[in-house]
């Protein structure tokens, strides 16, 4: 374990143990859900907070940590933060975009009747 | 209070790890080929707090590099795969 | 000014992202940053397909930032809760329909990331025919509600900001 970690003052270790539990039982609760939804529109939902929420807490968490540790301020975080609020969208598009071509291609290929999996064009109202 | 924060370090590894695995079941046992992009996605995004929670860890600054090139490659990759199976299948 | 550089935010996040990624402050770093900062938006103005858009209403855009950041964190909770203790197949997951009436494309591009970045619902794409948006919901209560808080709250803003 490293050095220097006993001397840290409870207001800083508080909010980071705090930050730590938090964030990793999101991430655990959105990989549940990749796993344990029934089909795949229900499961791109479970990764969007492991994203957001999850990983939101543990750079905010390290931040303060490696603030408080080394005495100077130490936000090169907020690199991974913003790259990664930037691309979790495009990423989640993307593949949202693929299932809904390939769904549509399938049922056109098959001429089936839709099953639950397929993407109805919502109509009208 | 140190060994507070010690256990929710050691509490944060261990979650990843099986979040990790859990990604793993669905990477293997996917019916369709996007199930496995967004699991493989999903994995990226563990590796890359692993490493950071790695480096809270051992109070070192080096793992924050590690987990930067993470998120880089695995964005690539999951765009690149996303990509090639709107447009690139071979049976359409 | 205009000349030099052609988009002032772009040349003050690549001297801040060269400061981080450096975590100095050294003269010799901030030099270096700025060489970034000038000779980059240089050489990718050709690559943009539209010119910058001026930041028109700094106020209006914070609003609507710390706004959907709430909506983030709150709708994590939600989909957390749904996803423990909510059996999946009582779930009402369901494609639904907002007209919209936001045109510009970096609007568009706005509004797409905030609502992705929202867990819960997931955009689809814009439907050619009749520019309404096709938008994937986690648990869908009451259709009218959605289509309202977009248009209204998320909506709104973008059109004051963009056009």
């Amino acid at each position: 374990m490293n050095q220097g970690i006993e001397t840290l003052p409870v207001w800083v270790s508080l909010p980071v143990t705090a930050l730590l539990v938090l964030g990793s039982l999101i991430v655990l609760i959105g990989a549940l859900g990749l796993v344990r939804l029934p089909n795949f529109y229900q499961r791109i939902h479970g990764p969007a907070i492991t994203i957001t929420l999850g990983t939101g807490c543990i750079l905010i968490a390290s931040m303060i940590y490696f603030t408080a540790l080394q005495s100077r301020l130490v936000i090169h975080e907020l690199l991974i933060t913003a790259f990664v609020f930037l691309t979790a969208p495009v990423v989640a598009m993307l593949i949202m975009r693929t299932a809904v071509y390939r769904d549509l291609r399938a049922a056109k290929r098959d001429r089936e009747p839709e099953s639950d999996e397929t993407y109805p064009c919502p109509r009208k109202k | 209070m140190m060994t507070l924060l010690f256990l929710a370090i050691d509490f944060t590894l261990l979650c990843t790890v099986l979040a990790m695995l859990l990604c793993m079941v669905r990477l293997l046992r996917g019916p369709a080929a996007q199930d496995r992009v967004l699991a493989l996605d999903t994995l990226w995004m563990c590796a890359m707090l692993l490493a950071l929670a790695l480096g809270i860890r051992f109070g070192s600054l080096i793992y924050f590099e590690a987990a930067m090139l993470i998120a880089l490659t695995g964005f690539v990759s999951t765009v690149a795969l996303a990509k090639f199976l709107m447009r690139g299948e071979v049976i359409e | 000014m205009s000349r030099w550089f052609p988009s002032p935010p772009l040349s003050v996040a690549l001297l801040v992202m060269w400061l981080l990624l450096n975590q100095s402050l050294a003269p010799g770093h901030l030099l270096l940053g700025a060489l970034l900062a000038v000779v980059v938006p240089l050489w990718a103005k050709p690559l943009r397909p539209m010119a910058a858009v001026r930041f028109k209403k700094p106020i209006v855009m914070a609003r609507l930032l710390g706004m959907a950041l709430v909506e983030i964190v709150r709708s994590c909770f939600n989909v957390s809760r749904i996803i423990l203790f909510t059996r999946p197949d009582g779930l009402n997951s369901q494609f639904i329909r907002v007209p919209l009436d936001l045109k510009h494309p970096h609007g568009l591009a706005l509004l797409s990331c905030l609502i992705n970045s929202t867990p819960g619902t997931v955009w689809v794409e814009i439907l050619p025919d009749s520019h309404d948006l096709a938008l994937h919901v986690f648990d869908l209560h009451d259709e009218a509600w959605w289509i309202d808080t977009i248009k209204t709250r998320y909506e709104q803003p973008l059109i004051e900001i963009f056009e």
